[in-house]
């Protein structure tokens, strides 16, 4: 079926293991990873969903009463999953004959990476141009290995760079996974985190060493051959090739267009070196990465603050890769001028538009793939201003995904202008129209002599608030906010300038104030998958505060910011603020106590930005599409998420799920913690 | 006050299941003898001088006591365009937009109506090849899906009771609350099967449709125990399962259901007790409360036995909210659907 659904299954494997951060250990899924449709076929024959299973205690004597038309689509469904899930799976058919069996690390890491290889990751991965060195090098006599390289470099559709890749890397990659192998078991056992890294280090040595020989025995790669010579870093380029190595199973599946698009979006995670290392080689923006970092938190982007700005600013009017337009909304991510997801992303695509209508197609390049290009640079560019969020982040898969689909008949002009009204339709239809639905549907739940509360400030929640004042609702709002953005009081100055009766505390009281209030409307950052409301950090808080007063909560998000990934906490994805901002209070200038906390060691300050609200606590979800429960956002996902649904599986369970789900909840992060939920959800959906 | 206006939905149910005086048993005797108008014989409206009227024609079609609300609208809906002397398909969905609309406005607190009115609507004119076909045709088309759908309500009970009985084991007790003929017609089935099951039948105040549904119960030589509606938590460790109908079922997969319902949920949960609800697929209505609250009240009088000081006030709401968590499953003639798929069925039907 789809190679790429191995990852997770890796993840399901009962095999206990450490806890692992960051994506750099495919070893450690290869060792759970491999291929055991004997572990795999009794979870999808229990998978027969638990909803189905009549009480146990009941006598078959009736034929009539025993085939519930209900039950049978369901089982049908499940197991027409689980088989195809089988075999398509673990032994994709024209690969396993191709690779030596043991080479199954590879593999494996290969769906890590192939899923990094989407068009929307080229965007968000700064590693997507591992190293410009490389494609200078790749200038060599090869014909094969230089357009593989090419494709890594530009990062322009991955799809179209597969089959070479493939081509240019079987002559090392299989032969140097199958020397990996022992090592990697060897690892198993608990190993700190520099162990792993000097593992890591030698594997890539010895990596180049296999890379070397296998070149030379196949003689067609010399020029792979000759780079390691020449370059001055050679265990870079290695670890590239070796990327490039496992995605040629990626090549294997033939609608490959479609499968980029489902990818995970891949995260980078900052606390493996090399990987930042080259990252910062390529960007703009020139970062000062903070010291003392909080340990749970060391895979997510931290930089000193307020260093980067006056650089910038004085190479605004200099020859840069970036449109001005781009180049100032990244000025004013960097500064928190503009914030607020719907704020951000109408920013980004009105920079876009700027970028497009000046975009004139260079000489012997095609719009499609060189405009992709361009736009996954500005992309990276945002990105190291401020990470994008999942809004930016659908907005720019939207707006890719019409570059792509652009017919390739159209003029320069023509093809410039049906992007510029994609784009100016994204706006209206599904941002400000949304609101205006949004509005309409929670405006209902306001009666009279209610007390909402609110947290922050949520353009939606304005919006619906201002609304029902218009038509005469008598109600008062509680305005909660919190510490160091303190936006709720721009909110609150909005409000009262409007004659609402209004009271303001902060998050510190809010268990205090919560047992007047009827109810709670909060904004959301994004709505993930399995219903987990990703918000401003504290909103969490409030509406586990409210759940225990049994006041009903009510997030208003636009669909267009709902996310299929699946994310069960806070960790994995976020976003780190300035810790300086939380060790100073405004306008106390008394208080310093925490002066100079860069310097002291055993201190780590966390400013975190976001957080993630199980289901459980949010009552309902008011969206462009009505007001429906948190469990219902799967199907909206599904059903109007993606221009076209890829593949669906309907089923009972509690959520509906699909394959990218899958990919995306192995990929974030292999904890203990979370392998049983991954496991529930498996069993629902095959 | 317009609040203090009685529900017609649960009066009409009350005239029907309802057994207010002590002569119940002839009453609900009397009701079973003389059945209404037979499904196939649709009111006489066919004198063209008389103005024809949707809500005469759906409270004809309601009196039958076998017919759902929504059932009966359906087939009102259909005499709607049977009747109509619209030309034009654009006519003919204005009159039939109107004549919904104003069936809807006709009893706000009957949740299956509006939905089965929704769903009409949607059900019928959503076709896109009405577009290309002759009026005449195309008219007798939209009749066809209309009597199609009613046919396809009326069987969804049928659908619904085999569901069900795989739920149903031997020696189990289960505790019925008010008066549903989809959990009558389960039971029945059950019992005709030569399943050997025990109901614990609520009285059901004030109207007491417990009493109604003993009766039928006891009829099929089911053991029947009544239990006063305060009793039910006291009883509750000797039940297996609980099972309800549904006045609605709304978009959280929560159910709107005759008053007591949410209590019993409660105890249920609490003990751990499987609740099912039993509610045809015409009744998801896309409609979402928040809380007890946020329902139109739906009222009806409430009999004391004594006179009530006029200083005392009565809670006299007829229905009451159960939120998803408390429910198990939902038997639907779409299947055995969890409280959270509900949803999925509704953004599919609507959107």
């Amino acid at each position: 079926m789809d190679p790429s659904r191995r990852g997770p299954r890796a993840v399901i494997d009962p095999i206990p293991k450490f806890r692992q951060v960051g994506f750099f250990a495919p070893p450690e899924r290869s060792q759970s990873g491999p291929p055991d449709p004997t572990h795999s076929s009794p979870q999808i024959s229990n998978s027969l969903s638990p909803v189905m299973i009549p009480p146990a205690r009941h006598l078959s004597e009736n034929l009539l009463l025993h085939a519930p038309p209900a039950a049978s689509p369901l089982r049908a469904d499940s197991g027409g999953g689980g088989t195809s899930f089988d075999s398509g799976d673990f032994f994709p058919a024209p690969l396993s004959p191709a690779l030596p069996s043991s080479s199954y690390s590879s593999r494996i890491s290969g769906d890590f990476f192939k899923g990094n290889g989407g068009k929307v990751s080229a965007s968000s991965f700064p590693r997507g141009g591992f190293d410009l060195t490389a494609m200078k090098a790749a200038a060599a006599p090869s014909v094969v290995v230089p357009a593989s390289e090419l494709t890594t470099v530009s990062v322009v559709n991955d799809s179209l760079g597969i089959p070479e890749k493939e081509k240019g890397s079987r002559a090392g990659g299989p032969a140097v996974e199958v020397k990996d192998q022992p090592n990697n078991s060897k690892q198993k056992p608990k190993t700190s985190k520099a162990e792993r890294r000097a593992l890591q280090e030698a594997q890539r040595a010895a990596k180049a060493a296999a890379k070397a020989e296998g070149n030379k025995a196949s003689g067609t790669a010399a020029s792979v051959n000759a780079k390691p010579a020449k370059a001055a870093k050679p265990a870079q380029k290695i670890e590239n090739a070796a990327v490039a190595a496992p995605e040629k199973k990626g090549g294997e599946i033939p609608p490959e267009k479609d499968r980029k698009k489902d990818a995970p979006q891949p995260r980078m995670q900052y606390d493996d070196k090399s990987r930042v290392e080259k990252a910062k080689r390529r960007a703009v923006v020139k970062q000062t990465e903070a010291r003392n970092r909080v340990e749970l938190f060391r895979h997510l982007p931290q930089y000193e603050h307020g260093s980067q700005l006056p650089d910038l600013e004085a190479r605004f009017f200099h020859l840069s890769p970036v449109h001005p337009a781009v180049y100032k909304v990244g000025l004013q991510y960097l500064t928190g001028d503009i914030s607020g997801a719907n704020a951000r992303c109408i920013a980004m695509l009105q920079a876009f538009q700027e970028a497009i209508k000046d975009y004139k197609v260079p000489q012997e390049k095609t719009l499609v793939r060189d405009l992709t290009a361009k736009v996954s640079s500005y992309v990276s560019y945002l990105i190291e201003c401020r990470p994008l969020s999942i809004s930016m982040g659908n907005a720019i898969r939207f707006l890719k995904s019409r570059i792509a689909k652009l017919p390739l008949n159209l003029s320069e002009s023509e093809a410039k202008a049906s992007l510029l009204s994609d784009i100016e339709r994204f706006i209206s239809e599904k941002i400000i129209l949304a609101n205006k639905v949004i509005v309409k549907h929670a405006v209902t739940k306001i009666r009279d002599g209610d007390v909402l509360l609110t947290y922050g400030s949520s353009s939606a929640v304005e919006m619906i608030l201002l609304h029902a004042h218009e038509l005469g609702r008598q109600f008062r709002v509680v305005v909660v906010d919190s510490r160091p953005k303190l936006r709720g009081q721009l909110l609150l100055r909005r409000l009262v300038e409007k004659g609402l009766s209004c009271s303001y505390t902060h998050i510190n009281a809010v268990s205090y104030i919560m047992h007047e209030v009827t109810r709670v409307f909060l904004g959301a950052s994004s709505v993930l998958s399995n219903g987990t409301v990703y918000s401003r950090v504290g909103t969490a808080c409030i509406a586990m505060v409210a759940h225990a007063f049994r006041v009903p909560v009510i997030v208003c998000c636009e669909a267009y910011k709902f996310h299929e990934r699946v994310q069960l906490d806070s960790i994995c994805s976020n976003e780190l603020g300035d810790p300086d901002v939380i060790s100073n209070v405004l306008g106390r200038e008394d208080v310093h106590h925490l002066d100079g906390w860069a310097n002291i060691e055993n201190l780590q300050l966390l400013n975190l930005i976001y957080d993630a609200t199980p289901s459980d606590y949010v009552s309902m979800i008011v969206t462009d599409y009505g007001m429906v429960p948190p469990t219902s956002v799967p199907v909206i996902v599904r059903e109007y998420g993606r221009e076209q649904p890829s593949f669906l599986f309907r089923n009972f369970g509690y959520f509906c799920l699909y394959s990218p789900v899958l990919e995306k909840s192995a990929n974030f992060r292999l904890s203990r913690k979370i392998e049983p939920c991954i496991l529930i959800i498996c069993n629902n959906s095959f | 006050m317009e609040n203090r206006k009685t529900s017609a939905y649960y009066e009409n149910r009350a005239v029907q299941f309802g057994v207010v005086s002590t002569e119940w048993l002839a009453q609900a005797q009397s009701a079973t003898v003389h059945p209404a108008p037979s499904p196939p014989l649709p009111p006489s409206h066919n004198d063209a001088d008389k103005p024809f009227s949707v809500i005469e024609e759906f409270n004809a079609w309601r009196k039958h006591p076998d017919l759902a609300e929504a059932v009966a609208a359906i087939r009102a809906l259909a005499a709607v365009i049977r009747s109509s002397k619209a030309t034009t398909m654009m006519q003919l969905e204005i009159q039939l937009k109107s004549a919904s609309d104003s069936l809807k406005r006709w009893d706000t607190t009957s949740i299956s109506l509006t939905a089965a009115c929704d769903l009409f609507m949607r059900y019928v004119t959503r076709t896109s090849a009405l577009e290309y076909e002759d009026f005449n045709s195309a008219k007798s088309r939209l009749l066809e899906r209309a009597e199609k759908f009613g046919e396809i309500s009326f069987k969804a009970r049928n659908i619904i009771t085999m569901l069900s009985q795989d739920f149903i084991f031997n020696g189990c007790t289960i505790l019925v609350h008010g008066f549903s003929r989809v959990v009558l017609q389960i039971l029945k089935f059950a019992a005709q099967n030569n399943k050997l099951f025990r109901v614990f039948c609520t009285e059901g105040r004030p109207d007491r449709t417990g009493l109604r549904l003993s009766n039928e119960l006891a009829k099929l030589d089911v053991p029947v125990k009544l239990v006063i509606d305060s009793a039910v938590a006291y009883t509750m460790d000797e039940v297996d399962m609980v099972f309800v109908g549904a006045d609605g079922v709304v978009e959280s997969g929560g159910i709107i259901n005759m008053m007591g319902t949410y209590q019993i949920a409660m105890v249920a949960k609490s003990m751990n007790k499987p609740v099912y609800v039993a509610a045809e697929s015409y009744k998801f209505a896309r409609f979402y409360p928040l809380d007890q609250k946020d329902l139109a009240p739906a009222l009806r009088p409430v009999d004391f036995g004594v006179p009530i000081p006029s200083k005392v006030e009565v809670e006299c709401s007829a229905r009451d909210y159960t939120p998803p968590q408390y429910l198990t499953l939902l038997f639907t003639d779409l299947g055995v659907l969890t409280p959270s798929v509900v949803s999925d069925e509704l953004i599919q039907l609507y959107l």
